[in-house]
């Protein structure tokens, strides 16, 4: 640890999913030699499993690379990783500040994408070195001129000097490491000041507790300093420090401009909060860095278990998923029809998915989820205000003086040829476009302010269909506004069915009601009796489908003896049965329920 | 003879002249090989003869058992007789299809004792009957009739299926007319259901089977149930109907759980609380019985609770019901113990009704019969 300060450098990658941060990163560590060829898993940064399927990074890691630069002088590199989702964005803003440079990587054939471009805004308004660098040079379809002029005309960065690389093929990775030493700047902060170091990310270790991903900004850290976190007042003891090498490695102190881990003994992430500081008990500073937030779900939905049974082994999943994620909400709650299951909170879809999908993987559960839906403030007409994000809280519209809904700006980037289709989609979402901007004669940004309820529908679906997969998304919250919204509930014969229920703009009420009417129709089978289904707003009928009896379920003759093949199929008709939810007197498969998420 | 014990037997003759059209019973069009088959027959059913039963009930099914030739029947039921006790008051069925009956042939079955005929119509009208890939006229069966009550025949079921394929309800009432016309002792009427293997199935799946709607196809079923019942049949079974005392006694065997033993290929048995089945494959079947005097293909021991579930379900195919008196003796519990909350749920949906001594199915649980069944699954 003889590099002095001078010769540190504190860098991050930016780039959009499949542009080829990862492959970067790998190659950066290979060519320092930080982790040899052999025993190299494909892409170390990226750790679970679900993120390499998905080739995108959900949570931040950072490694620590020495690099010997051409000037003849070792250098300590710290790459931070960022995640690349916008439920993410506060995340990536936290690890930007721990950064005084960043690598922004273009695909050399797809260009900018919105997610670049607010990542790259970001990393503007923390006043980082911005390093443009080509990628995938080797492909045919590559025009890295091009590129550079979307840099140059979209960011408005001089690109002319950007570094063509293919990370695949290992090309310009010294050119990159070079960039990084020559224009990043080494990090300021004395060592004398009393501790001030951020938290960028945080883990859950089970012999270390939680462990805080740190910057450290102002002054030193060694083990058994006595530390407070600034958001909270919490102290706790350091029990070890160390830095990523790229496996943790503890080290005996880190100062000013170094970036590593601390663990003290902390029971639960929710004590190391991204963005929080954390300084000295005893000679502590003054002043938090900047530009701390505590993590706020955005997006609700109930999770149950299919099996009743389950309901021990999610409530165990989630309070685990939930030490190595502090931005996960959940709480428990029950449902009519689907027995007891959980309300949980999340950043956005992309955190529910991402949850859900481990639940599923990881936890070998089978779940039935409700439509999603963020909070809404709703004023009463007794002055109070109440926030609701579960429809079954939805006040007796008679009560209701007026409703708040969350919105958001999202940026869309297109090629031209479908800003129509994708115009016309941001109008059905009850959008309102703010501005559109051509990059060049292909491509445009679209800004639309829009209820996030709409975004978290089924927008990003919609937008893949309707661009073929060509169109990027970005939002950011930026306010709430009223909105005219009613609650649907669906009812089977005649019974409401409290998880089918949602909150819904008025009007789109009597679209969505007869399309998942519909659906319901086609998903629930006959019964002894005719089954209604009806949509309905307050008492309000507005949709009805009717499943027709079922009229007959009799084996006619069971031949020759053979009872043991007639058993089979009752078996079989039991099995299905099982698998039923029964409401009212209704059985209901678990497709149902899916009905209400997504709509053709 | 107090020592012997009394079983049903099953005799499987797995031929057809030709294999219907909705039938995926073990039979085959393969004539050349039925000495073959006879012989190994013969073989399985003289190894009986160091058991001591004694045969109540005794029923030659198929395929066609009326297509072998009268030698063949003659030395078949010789066997029979020589190797197992058939009861005095025995029932002997025999299945047979209109175009495989001639007068001799029907003197013949009566001579060797069989004294029921169970007849294969399935309906009266020819378009039908030949969608069905039958073999046979609807006069056909007039004269066969004819023919058995002229041999001596007192006892005839004839069978009948309805829901086929472009049968209309109308063609079904016209179906059950022309068969009261002839007075027989016993009526089945299946439903049909179409069957993976047939050629209904390769049909439906192709798009080219259009069968009644589901309401056409009860209203034929609760018609046959209000004419027959109407003409003084009993409707004794899910699918049967008969005069009084004409059920068929050899198929309450199953329904009342009492032990039965198959032989030939594919046939089931059930014994000593095993159930059990030989190869339904000819060769397979023929070589084992060769090789080894068995052709026993798989053998399940039924556990109690789920000897209690099938007591259960076959009594209740029957219209008198399941008794509580009867399960208590062969179970040693009260049903009202073992099934309580079935019961009660089924009742509350008005699929089962009790008295005193029985449950039976309603009305409506006997369309959603096994909505009933699957509730007394283990």
């Amino acid at each position: 640890m003889s590099i002095p300060r001078e010769r540190i450098r504190n860098f991050c990658i930016i780039a959009h999913i499949d542009h080829g941060k990862s492959t970067l990163a790998d190659r950066l560590l290979e060519y320092t030699g930080t982790i040899s060829n052999r025993k190299m898993e494909e892409q170390v940064l990226d750790k679970m499993d679900l993120e390499k399927e998905r080739g995108i990074t959900i949570k931040a890691k950072a490694v620590r690379m020495i690099y010997r630069a051409d000037d003849g002088y070792d250098y300590l590199l710290n790459l931070i990783d960022t995640p690349g989702h916008v439920d993410f964005s506060y995340e990536v803003s936290r690890s930007l500040a721990a950064c005084e440079g960043a690598l922004l990587v273009v695909d050399a054939s797809q260009g900018i994408e919105a997610q670049t471009l607010a990542n790259t805004y970001l990393a503007l308004e923390n006043n980082l070195e911005i390093i443009p660098v080509i990628n995938k040079i080797d492909l045919a379809s590559a025009d890295p001129e091009e590129a550079k002029r979307e840099i140059e005309e979209i960011i408005g960065l001089d690109a002319q000097n950007a570094i063509l690389t293919s990370a695949k093929e290992g090309q310009g990775i010294k050119e990159v490491l070079e960039a990084i030493v020559k224009l990043v700047p080494p990090p300021e902060g004395s060592s004398d000041k009393p501790l001030r170091s951020l938290i960028f990310d945080s883990m859950y270790d089970s012999y270390k507790g939680a462990v805080a991903f740190v910057r450290i900004m102002d002054g030193s850290i060694r083990p058994r300093q006595l530390i407070k976190m600034m958001s909270t007042g919490k102290t706790f003891e350091v029990t070890e420090i160390g830095v990523f090498n790229p496996d943790m490695q503890p080290v005996d102190y880190l100062e000013a401009g170094q970036v590593g881990y601390v663990a003290a003994s902390i029971k639960n992430v929710i004590d190391t909060r991204v963005g929080d500081t954390i300084t000295d008990a005893q000679k502590p500073a003054k002043q938090a860095l900047p530009g701390y937030r505590k993590a706020v779900p955005m997006v609700f939905c109930g999770m149950y278990p299919a099996e009743g049974e389950e309901y021990e082994n999610l409530k165990e999943a989630l309070g685990k998923l939930q030490l190595s994620d502090a931005s996960l909400f959940f709480e428990p709650e029950s449902s009519a029809a689907l027995g007891f299951g959980f309300r949980c909170g999340f950043l956005g879809l992309l955190h529910m998915d991402v949850v859900q999908e481990r639940l599923e993987r990881e936890y070998n559960l089978n779940l039935i989820t409700t439509a999603p839906s963020v909070i809404y403030k709703i004023t009463k007409t007794d002055g109070s205000t109440i926030d609701v994000d579960n429809p079954t809280n939805f006040p007796n519209p008679a009560e209701i003086e007026c409703i708040e809904e969350p919105y958001v700006e999202a940026s869309i980037m297109l090629p031209t040829e479908y800003v129509g289709p994708v115009m016309e989609l941001c109008q059905e979402k009850r959008g309102s476009m703010k501005n559109m901007e051509y990059i060049n004669e292909r491509r445009v940004i679209l800004r639309y302010e829009m209820p996030l309820s709409e975004i978290i529908y089924d927008l990003f679906d919609q937008l893949k269909s309707r661009t073929r997969g060509y169109a990027s998304l970005d939002y950011e919250l930026i306010g709430y506004r009223k909105s005219d919204m009613v609650k649907l509930d669906i009812l089977l014969n005649g019974e409401v069915v409290d998880a089918l229920s949602f909150i819904v703009h008025k009007d789109k009420a009597y679209s969505r009601g007869r399309q998942i009417a519909e659906k319901l129709k086609e998903v629930i089978p006959r019964q002894m009796f005719e089954v209604a289904i009806q949509a309905a707003i307050g008492g309000k009928i507005i949709a009805r489908e009717t499943v027709r009896a079922l009229r007959k379920n009799v084996l006619a003759k069971c031949y020759g003896g053979d009872i043991t093949r007639k058993k089979k199929l009752l078996e079989k008709q039991k099995e299905g049965k099982k698998r039923m939810r029964q409401i009212g007197s209704v059985q209901v498969p678990q497709e149902a329920f899916m009905a209400v998420l997504k709509m053709e | 003879m107090k020592s012997m014990k009394t079983i049903g037997l099953y005799l499987h003759i797995p031929f057809c002249i030709k294999k219907c059209n909705y039938c995926d019973f073990t039979s085959y069009e393969s004539l050349e090989q039925v000495p073959e088959y006879l012989a190994a027959l013969k073989k399985e059913i003289s190894n009986l003869e160091k058991h001591k039963f004694s045969v109540n009930t005794l029923y030659i099914g198929g395929g066609t058992p009326t297509v072998l030739s009268e030698n063949q029947l003659f030395s078949l039921l010789n066997v029979l007789h020589k190797s197992i006790h058939i009861a005095k008051e025995a029932e002997i069925s025999i299945e047979a299809n209109p175009g495989t009956l001639t007068r001799e042939k029907l003197c013949l079955l009566k001579k060797l004792g069989i004294n029921r005929l169970s007849i294969g119509l399935q309906a009266c009208q020819n378009s039908l009957l030949q969608t069905m890939g039958r073999i046979h006229t609807v006069e056909e069966f007039e004269s066969n009739f004819e023919a058995a009550r002229d041999a001596g025949f007192d006892n005839i079921n004839v069978d009948l299926i309805f829901g086929l394929p472009g049968q209309s309800p109308e063609d079904f009432e016209k179906t059950l007319t022309h068969v009261l016309s002839f007075s027989p002792e016993h009526i089945s009427c299946y439903a049909l259901s179409v069957e993976e293997g047939t050629k209904f199935y390769e049909w439906q799946k192709e798009g080219r089977l259009v069968l009644p709607s589901d309401d056409e196809e009860r209203k034929m079923y609760h018609k046959a149930i209000e004419i027959l019942t109407h003409e003084g049949y009993e409707h004794y079974e899910i699918s049967n109907f008969s005069l009084p005392g004409r059920e068929c006694r050899h198929n309450l065997t199953y329904w009342t759980y009492e032990e039965y033993l198959g032989l030939g290929a594919g046939a089931h048995s059930f014994f000593d609380n095993k159930r059990f089945y030989n190869h339904p494959g000819l060769s397979e079947y023929i070589e084992s019985i060769n090789m080894s005097s068995s052709a026993i293909a798989n053998i399940e021991l039924i556990s109690e609770k789920e000897q209690q579930a099938e007591f259960c379900f076959m009594a209740l195919r029957l219209l008198k019901g399941l008794s509580k008196d009867a399960f208590k003796r062969r179970f040693n519990r009260e049903i009202t113990q073992v099934y309580e909350s079935a019961i009660d749920k089924l009742k509350k949906q008005g699929l089962l009704q009790e008295n005193s001594e029985y449950f039976r199915l309603t009305a409506p649980g006997l369309d959603f019969a096994n909505a009933v069944f699957m509730e007394f699954l283990p």
